[in-house]
């Protein structure tokens, strides 16, 4: 017996082949109970919502939820969307548009922010890209940062009035959500 | 120790036929009567048994607690008001396990930098360490998830931020720190189902922490305690049995323990914790300051400190794991630091650091905190990565006493003093 010690035999071989069977067994036993805790049939029903935009007038903002998020609406003024569109885009944090309605590498310009024809709404989700606060910014007399767009008071996140990360820890402009408009005055989020 | 002769006598007939079946009565009287402590231990060394009876405190307050606690996002927040006006004895169980965890990390710290001071860490306790910082690290994640449930503003907004540190693993491969986020939280965003699972395993963790105190005072029977002097036990003379003389100071210091937690609980029961904590949690509206809980703030300070989201979460979490290997990066020959003239600064200047990093990680994150964060959380690294290893080089300790006995009663003492004495002082 000892002499052959070294060899492998036959029952080595069955007990590595068993343990084996018993490990991957026990992995894909291990699946249910792992996936059991992420989003469940009723979060992802959610998916969609309506918003009738007629009362937000220019200046105004509102927020929605959304999969149990706030979508940031608000309705820009010339200047805020002009103040936007002057700043180049090689000089931003982050250069990615993070809109969902548009190529996944496009650029953080103001067009690519928004929809064409309504550039003057800008509609993101209001969850700061840095650990997940509710930036300031969509209620009158709200603290706008400084570039009046939005700013998280938790680690100091200036965003600006396309939602793009300007200053502070953050590292991704806010996320716009799949949106498009079903009328004028009416958007399908989701 | 462990290499002692049991010297359990049964003393009745059912005593010895237990005995001869189940030992558990020769167990206790082993390792918790006769057990050899070590004469010189300071009152530092009773915070082990202070820990203990703090984990027993939050174990019957919380299952209490938890017979009329409901886990929802709906009743959460006035199920806790229930329990505080309603309840029979809710407004003194409920202050009794929320002060009761702050008591808890208040003891674990001062244990923690009792192990660091007099070198506890060192051979042969190094998995005796390993398994405290474990303990360390479990009620952590036991207290987060805990917060979470009174369902506030401070324990919802806490529950985001803190769950979002692993989004920064996005950074290395895209969407897996999202995914592992969603994951935890069963839904986009921070909610109810978050809450409930919080609580199923805010319930199983101190369980889970029991065990591992089980191994951490299973290993500190195995090699023995160290003491103030840092040396091991050689004669007899050098140790009395644990009853009645360790358990005696174990109960001074207990009580001591208890009149400060008792002070906070029925003067300052919310002193300790945060006024937005009475708001319920609102998903859309987060408050204008989010601070953790004060056993939290220096680790807080450390993750603000550094200017990059994976790096802030990277240096938190090294933070503590640094602690799994100072038994091998102390070169030290001695371990108590009373005996090491340059160590002991260096030692002290730590104490600071982690003082002054709780205080800066309850500021705001501007300038000039952010600096003076950095540059302690610089010292906090360098403790541990530079100054242990270096120090204990080219430090020259001093003059060891020759025993433990001679710790005690001077150089030459303890002739004549003999164990018997000790281990039966009511015959003396
Ligand atoms: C390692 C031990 C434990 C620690 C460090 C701990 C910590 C905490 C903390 C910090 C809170 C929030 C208190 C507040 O702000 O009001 C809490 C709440 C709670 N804990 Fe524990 N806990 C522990 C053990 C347990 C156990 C064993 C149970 C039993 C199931 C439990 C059940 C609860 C319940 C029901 C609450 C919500 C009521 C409340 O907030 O007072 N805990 N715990
Ligand atoms: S969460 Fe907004 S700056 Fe940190």
């Amino acid at each position: 017996m000892s002499s052959h010690a070294e060899e492998p035999n036959r029952r080595d071989f069955i007990v590595l082949a068993g343990s084996a069977f018993a490990a991957v067994g026990a992995a894909i036993s291990l699946w249910p109970f792992i996936q059991q805790m992420n989003p469940d049939s009723s979060a992802l029903a959610l998916a969609s919502v309506e918003v009738d935009l007629s009362p937000v007038a220019s200046g105004q903002a509102i927020t929605v939820m959304w999969r149990g998020k706030p979508v940031f609406i608000r309705n820009r003024t010339e200047e805020e969307v002009k103040a936007a569109k002057d700043f180049p885009v090689a000089d931003l944090p982050d250069e990615v548009a993070r809109n969902a309605n548009v190529a996944a590498d496009a650029t953080a310009t103001d067009e690519n922010r928004t929809l064409p024809g309504h550039e003057n709404w800008l509609i993101a989700i209001g969850i700061c890209t840095h650990l997940g606060c509710i930036p300031k910014g969509q209620k009158i007399g709200d603290e706008r940062g400084d570039f009046g767009g939005w700013f998280c008071p938790c680690h100091g996140s200036h965003y600006d009035t396309a939602g793009r990360i300007r200053k502070g820890p953050a590292p991704r402009n806010l996320d716009i959500p799949p949106y498009a408009f079903v009328s004028d005055t009416q958007i399908k989020i989701g | 120790m462990s290499s002692h002769e049991s010297n359990y006598q049964p003393t009745t007939r059912f005593g010895k036929w237990l005995d001869e079946r189940l030992p558990v009565n020769r167990l206790v009287y082993d390792q918790l009567v006769a057990f050899p402590t070590p004469r010189n231990l300071n009152y530092l060394w009773t915070f082990g048994g202070i820990l203990a009876l703090c984990l027993v405190v939050q174990l019957i307050t919380g299952i209490v607690l938890a017979m009329h606690y409901q886990p929802s996002g709906e009743e959460a927040f006035n199920s806790l008001d229930h329990i505080r006006r309603n309840v029979n004895y809710g407004w003194l169980i409920q202050p009794m396990h929320a002060v009761g965890a702050s008591m808890f990390f208040l003891a674990a710290y001062i244990h923690l930098f009792r192990g660091l001071y007099y070198g506890s860490y060192k051979a042969p306790r190094e998995i005796l360490w390993i398994l405290g910082v474990f303990i360390i690290l479990a009620m952590m994640a036991t207290a987060f998830m805990g917060y979470s449930l009174p369902w506030g503003q401070m324990s919802f907004w806490a529950v985001t931020v803190i769950t979002n540190l692993f989004s920064s693993l996005d950074s290395i491969i895209p969407g897996m720190g999202t995914a592992i986020v969603e994951w935890l939280w069963g839904g986009y965003s921070v909610s109810g189902t978050t809450l409930n699972r919080f609580f199923s395993l805010h319930y199983l963790l101190p369980f889970v922490i029991a065990g591992l105190v089980i191994l951490h005072i299973w290993a500190l029977h195995v090699v023995g305690q160290n003491n103030p002097a840092g040396l091991d036990i050689k004669s007899d003379s050098d140790w009395v049995p644990m009853y009645p003389y360790a358990v005696s100071k174990d109960v001074v210091g207990m009580f001591a323990f208890l009149l400060i937690f008792a002070w906070f609980m029925f003067f300052l029961p919310d002193y300790l914790g945060h006024a937005d904590n009475f708001v319920e949690a609102d998903p859309l509206v987060t408050p204008p300051h989010i601070v953790p809980e004060w056993y939290f703030l220096p680790f807080y300070a450390i993750l603000r400190a550094i200017p990059s989201k994976l790096g802030g979460v990277i240096a938190m979490f090294s933070s503590i794991l640094v602690l799994v290997f100072i038994p091998w990066l102390d070169t030290a020959r001695v371990r108590s630091a009373k005996y090491r003239p340059i160590f002991k600064w260096f030692f002290w200047l730590f104490v600071i650091t982690c003082i002054a990093l709780g205080y800066l990680g309850a500021l705001p994150a501007e300038e000039p905190y952010v600096t003076y964060a950095r540059l302690f959380t610089a010292y906090y690294f360098a403790f541990f990565l530079i100054i242990m290893p270096i120090v204990g080089i080219i430090e020259t300790p001093k003059k060891l006493p020759g025993s433990i006995t001679e710790d005690v009663l001077g150089p030459g003492g303890g002739k004549g003093a003999s164990a018997g004495a000790a281990a039966a002082p009511e015959k003396r």
